[in-house]
């Protein structure tokens, strides 16, 4: 008995988890929140990026180009975390059946696609002076160029397919299937060390790691980014809860009048 | 201006390129967010007038 009133307890204390997956709370949370978010978004991103442009040294084996890893970077992060956010929403749903994850997946899916062209774009051009070309079939790019790839079929199975539920069920199991294809661009360069592009730019171990001279302003841009991130994706799940609404409002009003 | 020397080009593309993404991403995300919230007001507001 003890044992069972434990487990009970323990279900309980987790179960106001599931309860910001009602769409009416997550509309009064993420009303209160974003104010606080856009603030938060803009302040990091303005520390970062301006500490990062202006008042960081040239690097000894990049020159003025080290600069653009404060674009390149925290944008490749975002491109690979989006996904595993997809990932997880898309499991809530798959296991919980909880609308909101699904629509905060479908929500996330253009800002991880708009990250990911933005490495990939900011990568060929900083690969020109670095490697003297645009592209090169490196495992980290390839893997990359793969993710944006599935963020644009992604997006595509949603438009696609009338019924919400179905849509969900199969982007989610796309959200499943591409995850390794994320988790390759994380880790391509651990696995084939023959490709051009270089190790982590930020570890754990010292050594690894770029001077703090760099690192400081790169950790508030990642942060911005990061920030910027939950604030799109808060505001696009807003829209979509919106539009579901609508959509079912109208259903009804059309029921109504024939 | 940070003197940029021989990478002016790649940083200054590689930085526009990012900020006119995310301005674009934020403008679209704002539209569409406007344009839902105004469908849905309007929706709700008819809804209420047919009920009172």
């Amino acid at each position: 008995m003890p044992e069972m009133h434990r487990t009970k307890q323990a279900r309980d204390r987790y179960n106001f988890l599931w309860e910001w997956a009602n769409p009416v709370k997550f509309m009064w949370f993420s009303g209160l929140a974003l104010p606080w978010l856009v603030a938060a978004t803009v302040l990091t991103m303005a520390i970062g990026l301006i500490w990062g442009f202006f008042f960081t040294p040239e690097a000894a084996n990049f020159g003025s180009s080290v600069k653009i890893i404060y674009v390149h970077v925290p944008s490749a992060f975002m491109a690979i975390s989006a996904w595993f956010m997809m990932l997880v929403a898309s499991l809530i749903w798959l296991i919980r059946r909880h609308h909101v994850s699904a629509l905060a997946a479908k929500a996330a899916a253009p800002v991880g696609t708009v990250m990911t062209v933005i490495a990939l774009i900011t990568g060929a051009i900083w690969g020109e002076p670095m490697w003297g070309t645009y592209w090169a079939w490196d495992p980290r790019l390839t893997s990359f160029l793969i993710l944006f790839l599935f963020y644009l079929g992604y997006m595509a199975l949603w438009g696609a397919i009338e019924d919400p539920d179905t849509a969900a069920d199969l982007t989610s199991v796309l959200a499943v299937v591409g995850s390794v294809f994320a988790f390759l661009s994380r880790y391509a360069v651990n696995f084939w060390n023959q490709g051009l592009h270089q190790g982590a730019t930020l570890s754990l171990d010292q050594e690894e790691n770029i001077a703090n001279v760099y690192w400081l302003p790169l950790l508030f841009a990642m942060a911005g980014f990061g920030l910027l991130f939950v604030t799109l994706v808060f505001i696009r799940t807003r829209t979509e809860i919106r539009k579901r609404r609508t959509h079912a409002l109208e259903l009804r009003e059309r029921m109504a009048d024939a | 201006m940070p003197e940029l020397g021989k990478y002016a080009d790649a940083v200054l593309w590689s930085w526009a390129a990012t900020l006119g993404l995310i301005a674009l991403l934020i403008v679209m995300t704002w539209v569409q967010s406007r344009k839902a919230k105004a469908d849905h007001d309007a929706i709700e507001a008819r809804r209420k007038g047919k009920e009172s």
